[in-house]
């Protein structure tokens, strides 16, 4: 792995990118599925068609995606937010089934409970259903933190710099080494997010570390 | 939009070897190859690290570290080890289904073992005090009730893959990616947006025949399709017969 | 508990996501807008198409200005010219090498000059506003019909001609935007009457072309001329009598508001040190020996005293 010793800064500038353009759609669709997810549950006739609709989302090709960007919000042809603004649409497209579904896992009870103690709808949702439904919405992420990864080497088609710049740099010069280092690179920041993703879960729901505990 | 629509209603663009038909059989052919395979092998993988919980931790863990790996990097790599060793189309075929197949094991794994894992005890118990042995509880009991899980990995599996075999095109294969990649290189762009019409489309409809497929292969009584538990008690009571009928009509399935 | 754990998971999890939106260095949106609308910064955006050569070339432009001290920031391998084009005139980028012959017809497709100097002087009347191109080199890289010795035995083909008769029965390979362009398969048709049975997409030159053309794939391929592949694989390249593939001479075409003195002396001065010969050197350092573009760039630039 010379290769790998002699181009440390770039494969190090490239992962640098990388994050960026997985990571801030992550944040960017947790924070837009929120509230599409908590729409569906709320009614639910609108539960079916806000499922399907992101599911279809998710089958368009990513590279389709990118380059139709600049045609839906105006921005020039090679900016990097055309890939931010697509993995956004996906994570989303992920993540709305799943907040539906961690929302409704919450029990009857304890949502009935809240309201008798005297907690408004949304207060409610903030300090009692989002918590609670953490553990599913987290798995939802390190779905979406893994997919995402993926999908973003796909831009290197269009020129993006990124991990995937490494597979068509080494691809066109008849070349293993820079596209192996990349596949490497990308499984191990794929595992890094998930670490990340499995800390903070476990920061956020202190209650499930003491049941181990008193088991 | 008009665009798109003007192209995907172009005649010509219906026929020939660069045709939207030819295309989308290129592109079930990739994606069903793919499926079968990974099918074949994470099915029985799963179902056996289900049944006898043996492997877990190493299954579970490369699925998920198989989830990770790139698609596109897997597919440059294959096709330089790959492609000089083999001869014709194959060169490029070959790496191509290794990646689907690639990406279609773990959620089908993970739809197997899920679900022979989330058998009810009790039914697990019931079967063994009808003196059933292990392999004959797998299959006559925990496959079936295992079914709408497997069929969900299966389902998501095939979506992956429909969605992902646009990639054979960035190889000078067939496949509905080809109107992506070659709009691309000329920038025209109602070609590419056609092209994610048609894949999404596909994907749509691929999903449809699984639903109906698993609609007829999983047992009623798993999907209720009997009605509620009140309401059959409730008809049992006014009238014996639509039991009877009721019988019939899953006895179909 | 939570009152304490939730504010502090919350805090953890903005900082990352504030270290990975920083890790777009440069990538910024509102920065880039903000700089172009300004115009007053002095900076050179090169591009480069997706294709080893052009990666090369735009090395070695990026190079030179550089030690000229002229700012410079490198988008490469961005795609066809179809696709790079517009990004040059919405100036996501500000230069980028290119071919005479191939730039001429993109801008004005009933040209017909063949020559080196006819093709330079009708592509600068081709371009449009905004566009200019400065000195051209003598170094020159062309598409071509290349095929196998085998099927050039088989088949007696020399040029391209000899192709009228058989090219039925066969399958050409090239990048996928020959498909339409008149320097590609309609060329093909309209100057020597060949029709092939039927096309493959593949890359620009790449080895997706070379693999499909040594495996049996396709027949006949594009190949750039300066690749290491042909003499290495004993390819023959056809004889091309109609110059369908005109003169091809590397230039650098830029935005007319980034010419300065500078720039144009200092690009003018590598074209002049380019020949064929030396590019197919440096090309085969990349390909064969795996050498990274900017390191036999900078190579280059050294040893003719440019860099």
């Amino acid at each position: 792995m010379t290769w790998f010793l002699d181009h440390v800064s770039d494969v190090l500038s490239l992962t640098g990118k990388h994050v960026y353009l997985a990571g801030v759609p992550l944040v960017l669709g947790l924070l837009i599925a929120i509230p599409i997810g908590w729409l569906a549950r709320r009614y639910k006739v609108l539960y079916p068609p806000l499922i399907m609709g992101t599911g279809l989302l998710y089958t368009i090709p990513s590279l389709a995606l990118f380059i139709l960007m600049p045609l839906f919000i105006g921005t020039r042809i090679l900016d990097p937010v055309n890939v931010v603004v697509a993995m956004t649409i996906y994570t989303v497209a992920l993540l709305v089934r799943t907040v539906a579904d961690g929302l409704g896992a919450v029990p009857e009870a304890v949502t009935q409970s809240a309201t008798a103690m005297g907690f408004k709808r949304v207060r409610r949702l903030f300090m009692v259903e989002l918590p609670l439904a953490v553990p599913v919405i987290s798995a939802g992420m390190r779905v979406a933190a893994v997919s995402n990864v993926s999908i973003v080497s796909v831009a290197a088609i269009i020129g993006v710099p990124q991990l995937g710049s490494l597979f068509t740099d080494g691809f066109r010069r008849d070349f293993t080494d820079p596209i192996v280092v990349g596949i490497l690179a990308c499984v191990l920041l794929a595992i890094t997010f998930d670490l990340v993703i499995i800390a903070i879960t476990r920061l956020l729901t202190p209650w499930q570390q003491v049941r181990r505990a008193t088991r | 939009m008009n665009d798109v629509l003007s192209w995907l209603t172009a005649s010509a663009h219906w026929t020939g070897e660069d045709g939207i038909p030819q295309r989308l059989l290129e592109h079930l052919y990739y994606s069903g190859v793919a499926l079968l395979i990974a099918a074949v092998i994470a099915i029985p993988l799963g179902l056996f690290v289900g049944h006898t919980g043996r492997g877990r931790f190493v299954v579970v863990n490369a699925a998920g570290a198989a989830r990770a790996v790139p698609s596109l990097g897997l597919l440059f790599v294959s096709v330089l080890v790959l492609g000089p060793r083999l001869t014709g189309d194959t060169a490029f075929v070959v790496p191509c289904e290794i990646v689907l197949v690639v990406l279609a094991i773990p959620p089908i794994l993970a739809g197997a073992y899920a679900g022979v894992e989330e058998v009810d005890p009790a039914v697990r118990d019931a079967a063994k005090g009808m003196g059933m042995r292990g392999p004959e509880v797998l299959a006559r009991v925990e496959i079936p009730c295992a079914l709408p899980l497997i069929f969900s990995g299966l389902r998501s599996g095939a979506l992956q893959v429909v969605a992902t075999a646009t990639i054979a095109a960035t190889v000078g294969l067939g496949g509905l990616g080809r109107f992506l990649i070659d709009g691309l290189a000329v920038r025209d762009y109602s070609q590419m947006a056609a092209g994610a019409v048609l894949v999404a489309v596909l994907a749509l409809v691929v999903d449809l025949g699984f639903a109906l497929i698993q609609r007829y292969a999983v047992s009623p009584g798993l999907t209720g399709r009997i009605g509620t538990r009140l309401g059959a008690e409730r008809n049992e009571a006014l009238d014996p017969s639509v039991t009877s009928a009721d019988t019939r009509e899953s006895g179909r399935a | 508990m939570n009152r304490t754990r939730t504010p502090l998971a919350m805090a953890i999890g903005a900082a990352l996501f504030l270290l990975a939106a920083c890790g777009g260095d440069g990538a910024d949106p509102l920065a880039t807008d903000s700089s172009r609308a300004a115009g007053t910064d002095d900076s050179i955006v090169v591009g480069s198409a997706d294709f080893t050569e052009s990666a090369l070339i735009a090395e070695i432009y990026a190079g030179a200005l550089e030690a000229k001290g002229v700012k410079v920031k490198k988008t490469l391998n961005i795609g066809s010219r179809e696709a790079y084009i517009p990004a040059l005139q919405d100036g996501s980028i500000d230069l980028i090498p290119e071919y005479t012959g191939v730039l001429m017809q993109y801008f004005d497709e009933s040209a017909t000059a063949t020559d080196s100097d006819g093709v330079y002087e009708a592509l600068k009347a081709a371009l449009p506003d905004g566009l200019t191109v400065l000195d051209k080199s003598a170094a020159e890289d062309k598409d071509s019909v290349t095929v196998t010795q085998e099927t050039a035995d088989k088949y007696s083909l020399t040029s391209i001609a000899d192709l009228k008769d058989v090219a039925g029965d066969l399958t050409l390979g090239g990048p996928p935007e020959w498909k339409t362009r008149p320097t590609g398969v309609p060329g093909l048709k309209k100057l020597y009457g060949v029709e092939f049975g039927s096309f493959r997409a593949l890359d620009a030159g790449g080895p997706l072309t070379v693999q499909a053309l040594k495996n049996g794939q396709v027949d006949a391929a594009d190949l750039f001329t300066t690749d290491p592949n042909i003499p290495a694989d004993d390819f023959v390249v056809l004889e091309d009598p109609e110059n369908l593939f005109a003169a091809q001479n590397v230039v650098p075409l830029i935005a007319s508001s980034k010419v300065t003195d500078t720039v144009s002396q200092t690009l003018n001065a590598v074209s002049a040190a380019l020949d064929t010969e030396t590019l197919t050197g440096l090309l085969a350092e990349v390909v064969n020996d795996k050498l990274d573009e900017a390191d036999v760039a900078a190579e280059f630039l050294t040893q003719h005293d440019l860099g």
